[in-house]
């Protein structure tokens, strides 16, 4: 009986320090609650957002990124890209001011696992627009060694 | 210090919207990853970045570890008038830095 039990508390001290102090990948859930907390009540539709993104990605360490909204960029209050399967999901916040010339803007990104990918714009109304892209990324950017 | 490759028309016309494209050599050390002693590398990245014309502000962006390094940044500004385009990139340790670029307007 005693060695039973001592086998049940090796076997769970053998497992317990593999288990992970912080999971390395964000969820759709966690996603879906920030984009919640930036939306509040607002209606969400997709449309009227692009987000241009490749679908097969070779190398996660640096993605070509484009969002634009179809709006007059005085009307767009600011920008939000999400990716649900990076460890910190919040990709990127970007907010116009009167000089500027388009509501797009362009960068790199590092994308840790094929995943879903996230834009919410909210315009000066109070109405938020999104658009997604599922992608294959082939080398994940590394996270750890 | 970094070091910026800033990419603007030579000319722009009045009131018609250019593309401003930037690259910034950077690590933009995520905070993810550990070293060969398996310690953690501090995060290190540029995580503000606020482009005004003539002191009326152009865009601002917060930017998160999922930007990849050597960050490239493109967007599109309007002007008026002749004038300096000032960009001001802040990272985690505090440091500012400014770049600024005249433009004429034709």
């Amino acid at each position: 009986m005693m060695r039973r039990r001592f086998l049940v508390l090796g076997g769970a001290g053998l497992i317990l320090p593999l288990a992970p102090i912080r999971p390395a990948h964000a969820t759709p859930a966690e996603v879906a609650a920030l984009i919640a907390e930036l939306v509040g009540d607002a209606p969400l539709h997709d449309a009227r957002v692009k987000l241009d993104l490749p679908v097969m990605v070779e190398n996660g360490n640096s993605v070509g990124m484009t969002v634009s909204v179809d709006a007059p960029v005085g009307d767009v209050r600011s920008i939000d890209v999400f990716a649900e399967g990076n460890p910190l999901p919040h990709v990127l916040r970007v907010r116009f001011g009167p000089r500027a010339g388009a509501p797009h803007f362009a960068t790199r990104i590092r994308l840790a696992t094929s995943q879903t990918v996230i834009a919410v714009a909210k315009l000066a109304d109070g109405s938020c627009w999104r658009d997604s892209v599922d992608l294959l990324v082939t080398l994940a950017a590394c996270i750890d060694n | 210090m970094v070091r910026v490759l800033l990419n603007i028309p030579k000319h722009v016309k009045r009131g018609e919207a250019f593309d401003v494209k930037l690259l910034i050599s950077h690590p933009m050390e995520s905070g993810q990853r550990r070293d060969d002693m398996g310690q953690p590398i501090p995060r290190d990245i540029i995580n503000s970045f606020v482009c005004t014309y003539n002191d009326e502000e152009v865009l601002r962006a917060d930017l998160f570890p999922a930007i990849a390094a050597n960050p490239f940044l493109s967007f599109a500004v309007t002007v008026q008038e002749s004038g300096t385009l000032t960009m001001t990139f802040t990272d985690d340790h505090g440091v500012v830095q400014t770049e600024t670029a005249s433009v004429t307007v034709e």
